[in-house]
């Protein structure tokens, strides 16, 4: 059952890797052609060689004539097979490459099309190697293993045919052989993938751990945990030998053991060919009641330079198999960001140009269905009035923000805007009407002015510096190293500085509303007083949301929302709540108490 | 790399064994054709009969068994020197990287050590394997190979010696030649994750600015510009195979036509064509596997030197002669202190002199980068200041044992970093021998008995750097850690940021309700420290007002300004 499933899936990858190879037909194709000539050039190679060697019988007696002629076409295939070869690797390239592109892409695509949720309940760090890591997985396995089991079982086939040929009692001794050498191999592999993924559990509890310890290094000095901390590092590493050198030495196995197999084979073949050499009188083979065509020693050249290249695409085999494994669990997990659901950006309702009247009508949101979070609320704001959000960590604030600007789409109840349904008009027209400056400021490894001109292409060199005189950037970026044109690195930037752009880059695009959420902890007072100032400029005429920290921040709002454990607890002005004495009342005299 | 040594000494025998025994199965291996060419000249050619033919048959079996086990040992030893070497360097390395100070640890790195202890250790210790299986092995039977074919026939064997150096050309070549687009690849993929983690990271701003179009573009270009460099990749190494391929079998083709004129002279057997040939394909396989023992060994070299660099730092901070607390003096005195930090000549700290009384509550106040963290990491020396004195209870912290002096302190660092393992074991690094009322207690005074006894208690599972705790409720874990052991000396630096203000000012409080507690509170906000006995406002370094909080209100501008941004509406 299970493994009918798995069938099945692998089925289903199969077909819709085909789908992505089909532009690059002409490279497949050609691909194919050029691994039949590689390896029937190859073999025939050997065959002309040995029959050179047949024409030098001993002093004096040496046929130049064929000479010649072997060795000559011994060189033309030679020449031709390293052609073949040298094309196939191109179409292989050619084809593995743009393949990984157009995958990569194709997740990438989808991965600026899911839903928030699916960014949120994701290690980034996941989804990102699968963009990256996995792709490559996958074309490596796919492409080099399936070329490598193409021209591999092409080669085996044609050597078959032509040991039968020429003697079928020693072909007949190597097919028997040969399975030994692949039995060999997979009893090797066998342990070494045990062990190995044995040790990889152990490697990644060492890194985990000296990942952890150093990255908090100065708080192990501190409290003087080195000896605990090299203690427990020292054991996990004991473990690590442990296991360590068995897995080495099991992968270590494979080359002898192959060697081994091989020497016993052309053994075999040695001895074989010679006797049957030697019984060929005349130019006839007689064993026991069986005659066969006459036995030379070119021949016996011809099968041992066979049987060394008749093995060898059997010890690539398992190699292959793991390879082709890995490259399905690699597509799987490339094509489940493929798969993934996107947004539902469409909608009829064209709003336009807005005022700004928002309208919340009875609405409920949870994360998870069994602990509700948003019930029934209801919210009216009027165009140009400032909103502010207030209450203690892990309240809810960001979920309202979450579902304002419809990252996550309501359960029950609706939105309006300027009367509008917001569930009726197109995502990302709906988006752009807001403004969003966050406390993680985001902004992207590129150029300043590229990041400031993020919400409007279009913008020109003058219109982004003048939104960043207007949010107090302009200062800073001039002192950078390039100015606008410096490219933005991860910690080139105080996190007030990266808000500050943030606000610059809102100010560009000038959304009719906004999103604010001031940052807690660790900007400077200078800055801070700068972000105040920009965040006060930026709001006039605009309806704005704030989530506050600190209170100073909302005494003028029109509206403060109060907010605990989910739900909006109290909401009025600043004035309205202190009478009220409740929980507003509590938060606002705790700030000032010691 | 002579150092290195050392961590190999336990394993000496296995060190000489290894190789010896690769040794022997290389030189059975290269007589293996020779054995071949006898059975037939003698046996085919000359009649010696099937009798020889079997005898020769027989040597090859054995020959291939003996080789065989010989090489199973050589495994062995390899797996064993190697992965011990590896843990002994290991081990080695991050007890060296636990004696370095912060000034060090700034200097490395956390991450680089990381990959240095992980990444680059490993990369050694698969150097030593490779020496011990093969470096003996694939050198002996290329240069075996061509001595072989010397003296079979000095003419053809000179042939088979420059196709030996054809190869490695070839093979030199194109590593040299892929070598560049190689490190271009790494950047080019760095781009790729780049763009694509900030597309996770920056989910929300792609969305809202509904630039979705752009993003793809952008990737689109990084995909594209690692297409082109990774087809000029695969054009130059396709060359690779076809091309030593060539040359090997050019090479056969003239052996057998010069052998021609050989053997119609009787100067050449049959047989000894064969073994030619023969020795022809090992001197392929052999250089392939020194050119990638070349390239293995390039880049375990620059682990080597990158681990070297680790063990070359050592630690600025020494060891005090040791000296007894006068608990009568005051608990921190500054005296005409400057500090800059390694690399730089800027000053992070200038000219501070201040004292704390004993059982006093201090605040330091200022903007970002103006050294006020700076300022409490030099108490517990965690760096030495460059000028002046800093003393503690009496003594310069440079005459204390550093671990007794850094007993006298908690501290709750800006980052709030637990380890995996639980809540007690976190707390335990406070006072490794605490009591179950005394981990409640600090929980208590912390504010986190709380969510903790909510959920599973003390022994409630913390995950690596306590990522399953949220940033507020660390940061209070923290707390907690630090006042467990009941330090003489408490040292917030700006620990409460992510509390809100009511369990903010709940948890000083507690604090402040402790018993001969010296405490010292960093913080950004004005409301943390606003009822500390003295008030340190430092600005560039340079302490810009001290007093109390109405005293500076008057008389400190910068103070009043700080104030008067967060807490307007208290006026």
């Amino acid at each position: 059952m299970k493994n009918n499933e798995k069938k099945a899936l692998r089925k289903g990858i199969v077909r819709r890797l085909t789908g992505y190879v089909r532009p690059y037909k002409g490279y497949a194709v050609a691909a194919a052609v050029f691994s039949v000539f590689y390896v029937a050039f190859t073999l025939v190679g050997p065959v002309l060689y040995g029959f050179a060697i047949d024409a030098m019988i001993g002093a004096g007696q040496v046929d130049f004539a064929a000479v010649y002629a072997m060795v000559g076409g011994f060189a033309g295939c030679v020449l031709l097979a390293s052609l073949a070869q040298k094309l196939l690797g191109n179409c292989v390239n050619a084809l593995c490459y743009k393949l990984v592109r157009d995958l990569r892409r194709e997740a990438f695509d989808h991965l600026t099309d899911v839903r928030i949720k699916y960014v949120d309940t994701h290690a980034q760090g996941d989804v990102i190697a699968r963009v990256v890591n996995d792709v490559d997985i996958l074309s490596d396995g796919l492409l080099q293993g399936a070329a490598q089991l193409f021209t591999g079982v092409m080669t085996i086939a044609v050597t078959l045919v032509v040991m039968f040929v020429i003697n079928y009692i020693i072909a007949l001794a190597v097919v028997v052989l040969t399975p030994l050498s692949l039995f060999v191999a997979s009893a090797i592999t066998k342990r070494t993938f045990k062990s190995f993924s044995m040790q990889v559990k152990v490697q990644g509890r060492l890194a985990a751990h000296t990942k952890e310890m150093i990255g908090g290094q100065k708080t192990v000095l501190l409290f003087g945990q080195q000896e605990g901390s090299c203690r427990r590092f020292e054991k996990i590493d004991a473990e690590l030998y442990k296991i360590g050198w068995r897995a080495q030495y099991y992968s270590a196995l494979t080359n002898p053991s192959t060697r081994f197999v091989n020497a016993v084979i052309t053994a075999f073949v040695c001895v074989l060919g010679a006797v049957f050499c030697v019984l060929s009188e005349g130019g006839v083979l007689t064993v026991g009641a069986l005659t066969l065509g006459g036995f030379t020693v070119g021949m016996l050249s011809v099968f041992l330079s066979y049987t060394n290249q008749y093995t060898k695409p059997f010890n690539e085999i398992s190699g292959v198999v793991t390879q082709l494994q890995n490259a399905f669990a690699s597509a799987a997990r490339v094509f489940e960001i493929v798969d993934e659901p996107g947004e539902r950006r469409g909608g009829s309702a064209h709003i336009g140009k807005v005022r700004g009247d928002i309208r919340v009508e009875d609405a409920s949101f949870s994360y998870d269905p069994a602990r509700p979070l948003i019930e029934h609320f209801d919210l009216n704001v009027k165009a140009g009035s400032k909103v502010a959000i207030v209450g203690p960590t892990g309240c809810g604030k960001t979920t309202l923000i979450n579902l304002l600007m419809r990252f996550y789409d309501l359960d029950g109840g609706r939105i309006f805007v300027d009367g509008t349904d917001a569930a009726s008009v197109p995502l990302d027209e709906y988006r752009k009407l807001f403004g969003m400056v966050l406390q993680e400021s985001f902004l992207a490894g590129e150029t300043v002015a590229w990041n400031i001109a993020y919400g409007r292409e279009d913008a020109t060199r003058e219109q982004v510096e003048a939104a960043a005189k207007a949010a107090y950037c302009d200062f800073f970026i001039r002192n950078l190293p390039q100015g606008y044109d410096t490219v933005l690195k991860a910690d080139a930037l105080s996190q007030g500085e990266r808000q500050l752009l943030c606000i610059a880059r809102v100010m560009l695009a000038d959304p009719p509303m906004l999103i604010l959420d001031e940052a807690t902890s660790n900007i400077d007072t200078m800055t801070e007083m700068r972000i105040q100032k920009a965040f006060r400029k930026i709001m006039q005429g605009r309806t704005s949301f704030i989530v506050a920290h600190r209170l100073s921040t909302i005494l003028d709002a029109d509206l403060i929302l109060v907010m605990n454990a989910g739900s909006v607890i109290e909401q009025g002005t600043h004035a309205e709540l202190m009478e009220k004495k409740g929980f507003y009342y509590n938060l606002y005299n705790s700030q000032f108490a010691h | 790399m002579k150092r290195y040594f050392k961590y190999l000494k336990e394993y000496k025998l296995q060190c000489i064994l290894g190789p010896l025994s690769k040794w022997i199965e290389a030189a059975l291996e290269l007589l293996v054709p020779l054995v071949m060419a006898n059975i037939i000249d003698v046996g085919v050619v000359e009649r010696a009969g099937i009798r020889y033919v079997l005898a020769g048959g027989g040597i090859m079996l054995a020959m291939g068994a003996v080789g065989f086990l010989c090489a199973l040992f050589c495994q062995r030893s390899a797996s064993i020197v190697s992965q011990g070497f590896g843990t002994n360097v290991r081990d080695a390395l991050f007890r060296h990287v636990n004696t370095l100070s912060h000034r060090e640890l700034d200097k490395l790195g956390a991450s680089s050590l990381v990959t240095r202890t992980v990444n680059d250790v490993n990369q050694m210790q698969s150097a030593v394997a490779m020496i011990i299986r093969l470096v003996v092995r694939a050198p002996f039977i290329a240069v075996g190979s061509v001595v072989l074919c010397l003296v079979i026939d000095w003419q053809i064997g000179l042939l088979v010696a420059a196709a030996a150096v054809g190869v490695g050309l070839v093979l030199w070549v194109i590593m040299q030649k892929t070598v560049p687009y190689y490190a271009k690849n790494q950047q080019k993929l760095d781009r790729l994750t780049q763009i694509a983690g900030e597309n996770l990271e920056g989910a929300r701003v792609v969305r809202a600015f509904a630039t979705r179009d752009k993003e793809r573009a952008r990737f689109d270009g990084a995909a594209q510009d690692m297409l082109g460099n990774s087809l000029v990749i695969g054009r130059i190494s396709a060359f690779l195979n076809p091309l030593t391929y060539a040359i090997i079998n050019f090479g056969v083709a003239l052996i057998l036509l010069w052998s021609g004129f050989k053997v119609d002279a009787g100067v050449l057997t049959n047989g000894e064509i064969v073994a030619l040939i023969n020795y022809m394909a090992q001197i392929l396989n052999a250089m392939i596997v020194i050119s990638n023992l070349v390239s293995l060994f390039t880049k375990a070299h620059a682990s080597m030197n990158r681990v070297s660099e680790v063990f070359d730092t050592q630690s600025s901070i020494v060891d005090g002669p040791g000296a007894a607390c006068d608990f009568s003096a005051p608990a921190v005195r500054l005296e005409n202190v400057s500090f800059s930090y390694a690399g730089t000549k800027q000053y992070s700290l200038q000219d501070i002199s201040l004292t704390v009384p004993r059982g006093a509550t201090v605040g330091i106040i200022g903007g970002t980068g103006s050294g006020k963290s700076t300022l409490v990491s030099l108490l517990p020396r965690l760096y030495d200041a460059g000028e002046g004195r800093v003393e503690v209870f009496g003594h310069d912290v440079r005459d204390y044992a550093v671990a007794d002096l850094r007993a006298l302190f908690g501290m709750v660092p800006q980052s709030a970093a637990l380890f995996s393992g639980t809540v007690r074991s976190n707390l335990l690094w406070g006072k490794a021998d605490a009591s179950e009322e005394e981990v409640q207690a600090a929980l208590r005074v912390a504010c986190a008995d709380g969510f903790v006894n909510e959920q599973g208690g003390p022994d409630r599972p913390v995950g690596e750097s306590g990522r399953n705790f949220s940033g507020g409720q660390r940061q209070r874990l923290t707390i907690a850690r630090a006042v467990i052991g009941k330090p003489p000396i408490l040292i917030l630096d700006d620990s409460c940021s992510a509390l809100d203000f009511a369990t903010d000012a709940k948890v000083r409080q507690n604090i402040a309700a402790l018993e001969g507690v010296t405490t010292i509170i960093v913080s950004q906000r004005a409301s943390s420290i606003r009822g500390a006995d003295t008030i340190f406002v430092l600005e560039d370094g340079r302490i810009a007002g001290a007093g109390k909080h109405e005293e500076l209100y008057r008389t400190c501008g910068l103070y009043r300004e700080i104030c008067d941004s967060q807490t307007r509406a208290a006026q």
